[in-house]
């Protein structure tokens, strides 16, 4: 961290410092779990040997999973008033599943576990985290705060492939890049020890989760979370998205894994920008018209439309959507029941995605890309109205 | 400013140990596609040739490969260069190993045949992050004819029918193929909307029919006459079995064991496949019991 120290320093006059640290933290832990992610499908392929169907149940859906520790982490971090001990657990889990990879050897079913319990510490770590981000700064830059840690997050996602390759061509063995990744999850666990300071504000008080799903009566935060599980249900997954974009522009298969990168640098680059726009204009008028690009990717989609546009405005939707919701939701939560309401809103929003690409594909199978797109693309647009109606 | 200087200490012990990790001795780096022979005759017949998972290099000779089958004097070996975009190519090989010709492939190396008479040609290599359910993945198969030199890069177009209709859908995957003694009918296997099925295929009249369904990595014997590929169970396991094509009638074979690979037959009567670290055989007719052939082995094949 010392050799940013500059950046971080001038940085830290608009931001607070912990917002800084959760974003470092986060870049560096991204750093070592995209690392992991980037070598997987090499090593159970080649050096175990898996079949395509075998990988397929290897990487699964682990989204209950996922769901559920969400869930339960925030509720938990909420009552005990302890979000950074508990975004710690889960940065600390997500640690030592690297060191299990090396552990569990050739065996599917240990690796299979293995990456569930991954799923489960970013499960445990996320609605804490952001709970902490938008309890460290003040209501009105709250856009601005989500963005910077976003951005550095991405950073962190950026880097971890070539890192992973980088020592896979020195060592020539995977356990390696194993054992790499988990001295970066290391350090970034110690960055969060070190220097984020937790906000122990007044205790939700009983171990009831009646507080938090009373969250969800009427009021202005029932109106969001139905709003982002309204257009989660047309937000198609990412890979979808590459897919389409590789098969309409003639791209080869062997670059898919660089698409999802020109969708980064567009995200690092605006979720700073856009950040500061939502805490200046409004973060609806903002999240509005994230989606709205989100139409114009479908539409480039669909009509085959400038390819080299796509990508720049999926990183554009991310960075319009992601942070500023967050930035909305925080203020409309009470402290005490901040990350369970944050956990809600994410895993809603969640859930309606995932069901959105079981429904894609199906559709995609039957009719062809180009409905299946044009459904979406009114899905959204459907969705915006009927939010303006009821705003 | 102490937080500073324990971040640092830290920085400066985890970087220390990851390095000496990475870089401590006795490992190779990860090169491949050198070939060259060293005594090896692809030529011979009747000859186990394996790939050493130790070396990654066929026994006995100084070829790295990840994926390696040969027959009849003519042996493909699959090689993967890892990086943010690798590299994999189809290296062919001629009866000494030595490298003839070179395709770039798109993923990473699955499944690799060769007929026996040595014209045909089949790799398969697995892509992920274009599949379009999380989770999931997609395969890309292609063939050579090694007589006209003609490369199908995928044969996911070719059309197939199914319950006596042309089938149409986006997620049509193939993997593992095997090729009949006449070096144009062609067994593999496809999957499609969660579920696989055998096919065969016609390569002179490009066209494929589904022929059962939940039956992987075909693999034909050299009389023709008889299928072993692994066939999915009800606790999810894979299991080898056996299909009499004239009779239609399928037997489970003596192993019990999950075996995830495309079997080749070592003898008229008996099959061979990886099982965890080590290549195993067992008579294909459901007799018999499993025994070790090669150990820290992968890829068996007979010249």
């Amino acid at each position: 961290m010392y050799i940013s120290g500059v950046k971080l320093s001038r940085l830290s006059l608009a931001v607070p410092a912990n917002v800084v640290a959760l974003g470092v933290v986060s870049l560096v832990t991204d750093v070592s779990s995209e690392m992991v992610t980037a070598v997987l499908p090499f090593y159970l392929v080649l050096s175990l040997g898996l079949s395509p169907l075998a990988f397929g149940l290897v990487d699964g859906l682990y989204f209950g999973v996922t769901a559920l520790v969400r869930l339960a982490a925030a509720h938990t971090a909420d009552r005990l008033r302890r979000r950074k001990l508990v975004a710690g657990a889960g940065y600390a889990l997500s640690a030592a599943c690297r060191l299990g990879l090396v552990a569990a050897g050739s065996s599917v079913a240990a690796i299979g576990a293995v990456v569930a319990a991954d799923r489960a510490g970013k499960g445990l770590r996320t609605a804490p985290r952001d709970a902490l981000i938008s309890l460290s700064a003040e209501p009105g830059r709250l856009g601005q705060a989500f963005g910077v840690h976003r951005a550095l997050d991405t950073v962190g996602a950026f880097l971890g492939p070539l890192v992973a390759f980088a020592v896979l061509g020195l060592s020539g063995a995977y356990d390696a890049v194993f054992v790499v990744s988990f001295a970066i999850a290391l350090l970034g666990l110690l960055v969060l020890v070190l220097y984020v300071r937790d906000h122990r504000g007044p205790a939700a008080g009983s171990a009831s989760i009646r507080p938090a799903l009373a969250l969800l009566g009427p009021g202005r935060f029932r109106r969001l979370c139905l709003a982002a599980c309204g257009l989660g249900l047309v937000t198609v997954s990412d890979s979808f998205v590459y897919l389409l974009l590789q098969r309409n522009a003639g791209i080869s298969a062997e670059f898919l894994p660089l698409l999802p990168l020109g969708t980064a640098a567009a995200y690092l680059l605006l979720a700073v920008p856009l950040g500061r726009l939502a805490d200046r204009v409004g973060r609806g008028p903002v999240f509005v018209l994230g989606h709205l690009t989100l139409v114009l990717v479908y539409g480039l989609l669909a009509v085959a439309g400038p390819f080299w546009l796509v990508l720049p405005l999926l990183g554009a939707f991310y960075a319009a959507t992601d942070g500023v919701l967050m930035a909305a939701a925080g203020p409309l939560l009470p402290e005490p029941l901040r990350a369970s309401g944050l956990a809600l809103l994410q895993t809603g929003q969640a859930t309606a995605r995932m069901l959105c690409s079981v429904l894609f594909g199906a559709a995609w199978s039957a009719f062809g890309h180009v409905p299946a797109l044009a459904a979406l693309g009114v899905g959204l647009v459907a969705c915006l109205a009927c939010w303006k109606a009821v705003r | 400013m102490k937080r500073g200087v324990i971040l640092l200490a830290a920085a400066l012990l985890l970087g220390g140990g990851a390095t000496g990790y990475t870089l401590r001795p006795g490992r190779e780096p990860a090169t491949a596609g050198q070939t060259g022979q060293a005594g090896l005759d692809l030529g011979v017949p009747g000859r186990l040739l394996v790939r050493d998972t130790v070396t990654g290099l066929v026994r006995g000779s100084r070829t790295r490969c990840e994926r390696f089958h040969a027959a009849a004097g003519t042996g493909v070996c699959l090689v993967t260069e890892l990086g943010a975009v690798p590299t994999t190519y189809a290296v062919l090989l001629d009866r000494a190993m030595r490298e003839t010709r070179r395709i770039r492939l798109a993923g990473i190396p699955s499944r690799a045949r060769v007929s026996a008479s040595g014209r045909m040609i089949s790799w398969t290599v697995f892509v992920t992050g274009d599949s379009y359910d999380s989770g999931g993945f997609s395969t890309r198969t292609g063939l050579l004819d090694a007589r006209t030199g003609r490369v199908t890069v995928t044969i996911e177009d070719i059309p197939l029918v199914k319950d006596g209709r042309r089938y149409y859908a986006p997620d049509v995957n193939y993997w593992g193929v095997t090729f009949a003694p006449d070096d144009n009918r062609f067994y593999a296997t496809v999957s499609t909307k969660g579920r696989t099925y055998l096919v065969e295929g016609d390569y002179a009249a490009w066209r494929a029919r589904v022929v059962r369904e939940n039956a992987e990595c075909p693999s034909l014997s050299p009389d023709g006459r008889t299928l072993v590929y692994k066939k999915r169970t009800p606790s999810g396991a894979w299991r080898l079995h056996a299909l009499d094509l004239a009779a239609q009638r399928e037997t489970p074979l003596a192993e019990t064991a999950d075996v995830d690979d495309q079997a080749a037959w070592l003898d008229r009567n008996t099959v061979m496949y990886a099982k965890g670290k080590d290549v195993w055989a067992v008579p294909a007719d459901g007799t018999g019991t499993p025994r070790l052939l090669a150990a820290n082995a992968s890829s068996p094949a007979i010249t």
